[in-house]
């Protein structure tokens, strides 16, 4: 009885763990360890070298892209954030529970539809002879370059991040407790002022977490700045893949990815140190 | 002022989901156009781009490894998930909060640092460049997903429902069979069907790590290096079509979840 209670408990925690130990834990321990390997011959040979951290962290290139990936992803979570705010404070606060529900439903639905699909359909409505550009051609307005542009990319990444985002300012409106905003009211604070001085402060932690997310998920993207950001600016995503699929230099890929997740962990960090200042 | 907020705010809210589903609406309406460029005004109805697209055996090839991976996919995440959760809610024991971050923590790392990570280190183990090596990587990002949604419905569990399984002598694993995971059910269903599709949608990781086992969105992801082609639209729709029939069956799931009760006599 007692044997099967403990072998039950350990096969329950034991067989996730194991499978992630050896298949999430240790592929991204194998990729800091694979940063000082050496490639010889186009070989991948154990090494203990520098070498191509040295190399990576002298090249423009890669400065170059960490900067432009930063600004991009920068970009991309503060107007998701921004873009994102009036619409979950509607559905938080002025739809039926209805409404809601199904608001709800088609914010989810992205969610299962390859993204690779939606950054391509964007490419119909961006294109020089695209929707907009035939729309804005009725207006007499000769055609812009939307598509591979910084702004192709910010497209995509809000493409990417917006659903998410505007669920979890939701999720975090929603906990407000509604006779704070009703007090508010009778106080005859305006709209600006309830929003600025109680759903924003009090939403503050899901703010910033579903600012992190955008962030993180156009922070990784190879996606939209190749396909809609046409790819001429390569982000630390694209010089993963070209390091990778051209010349099999996986060592300085690895370098790139260990500095992508540094940067992903200390901005992490620091975003919930944010999100939870001056709470309990 | 109040109403005039209330009703722009709730055009907005219209405007923005509009625009997030405007990629999807536009694939599939230049899915069935007859010009090859996709432009304004639309030429004419064709479903030549269907066609074109299932007749083409490496598409067919494609969506047969997807559902050949992506149902594996489903059943062990689904398995490891609720182990996971279950550990989770009936189990204390030292770092739990490591063992809940590394179950929770893979959909937030890059896909491509993934894919990076895995491909080098399946290709040490010899795994690489095959279905498994897909299979492997996939349960990886889907077993969260089953966790979090097995997860939520014990949350819904009385504590005390397993321990009267005990003290009538039901076994350990007794209890877990006809008390938790009765219970647990249609969350069980959701988490399989969630994380298939999940699978099924995937083309970054399984970009890096298949080789020439291709899966549908790593055929789309090399249709979209080559030239413009409506199948792009024609293939994304179908992608589309069937992430949504699973999507769909895991609500109704869910949604019978509510009101199930645990039986009465194990």
């Amino acid at each position: 009885m007692s044997y099967q209670r403990l072998g039950l408990r350990w096969t329950l925690i034991g067989a996730p763990l194991l499978w992630q130990l050896l298949f999430f834990a240790l592929p991204l321990l194998f990729l800091l360890v694979m940063s000082f390997w050496s490639v010889q011959n186009f070989q991948l040979t154990p090494d203990f070298t520098p070498k191509n951290w040295v190399t990576m962290m002298r090249r423009d290139t890669f400065w170059s892209a960490y900067q432009y990936t930063w600004v991009l992803a920068l970009g991309a979570a503060c107007s998701a954030s921004l873009l994102a705010l009036p619409a979950a404070y509607s559905i938080s606060f002025h739809l039926s529970a209805r409404l809601r529900r199904y608001a709800i439903i088609l914010l989810v639905i992205p969610f299962f539809t390859c993204y690779l699909v939606r950054a391509y359909a964007w490419q119909i409505f961006l294109s020089d002879n695209g929707v907009y550009n035939s729309l804005l051609g009725l207006l007499g307005i000769s055609p812009l370059p939307f598509l591979n542009s910084a702004y192709g990319s910010l497209v995509g990444y809000l493409t990417l991040c917006m659903p998410l985002v505007v669920l979890i300012q939701v999720m975090g409106m929603m906990q407000i407790d509604r006779s704070l905003i009703e007090a508010a009211r009778n106080l005859s604070a305006g709209p600006w002022r309830t929003l600025f001085e109680v759903v924003i402060p009090s939403a503050k932690p899901s703010l910033v977490i579903a600012w992190l997310f955008a962030f993180i998920l156009s922070f990784g993207d190879f996606v939209s700045p190749t396909y809609l950001g046409g790819g001429a600016s390569p982000t630390l995503s694209n010089l993963i893949i070209d390091t990778v699929k051209s010349g099999q230099q996986w060592p300085r890929a690895a370098v790139v990815a260990i500095a992508m997740i540094a940067t992903l962990v200390l901005t992490s960090l620091a975003a919930v140190g944010f999100a939870y200042k001056g709470k309990k | 002022m109040w109403n005039l907020i209330r009703s722009s705010g709730r055009l907005y809210t219209l405007a923005v989901i509009a625009v997030i589903l405007a990629p999807l609406a536009a694939s599939l309406v230049f899915s069935f156009n007859a010009d090859r460029f996709p432009s304004l005004p639309l030429k004419g109805f064709t479903t030549e781009w269907y066609v074109l697209t299932f007749t083409d055996p490496l598409v067919i090839d494609a969506f047969q490894r997807s559902f050949l991976v992506a149902i594996p996919v489903g059943l062990v995440s689904t398995l490891l998930g609720f182990a996971a959760a279950y550990s989770d809610y009936r189990y204390s024991f030292r770092g739990k909060s490591l063992f809940n971050l590394m179950m929770l923590l893979p959909p937030t790392i890059p896909a491509v640092i993934m894919g990076l990570a895995m491909l080098a280190y399946l290709s040490r183990v010899g795994l690489a460049g095959n279905a498994y090596s897909i299979f492997i990587s996939h349960v990886v990002t889907g077993l969260p997903f089953a966790m979090a949604l097995i997860r939520l419905r014990l949350a819904q569990m009385d504590p005390s429902l397993e321990q009267a399984a005990w003290n009538l002598r039901a076994s350990p694993v007794q209890s877990l069979v006809h008390v938790v995971i009765p219970f647990s059910l249609q969350s069980l269903f959701a988490a399989f069907l969630i994380t298939t599709a999940v699978s099924f949608d995937e083309f970054a990781v399984a970009w890096f790590v298949s080789g020439l086992e291709e899966t549908v969105p790593v055929r789309v992801l090399v249709f979209l290096q080559g030239q413009v082609s409506p199948r792009i639209n024609a293939i994304g729709t179908a992608i589309f079509a069937t992430s949504i029939l699973l999507v769909v069956l895991a609500m109704s799931f869910s949604g019978l979840g509510k009101s199930s009760k645990p039986p009465e006599t194990p």
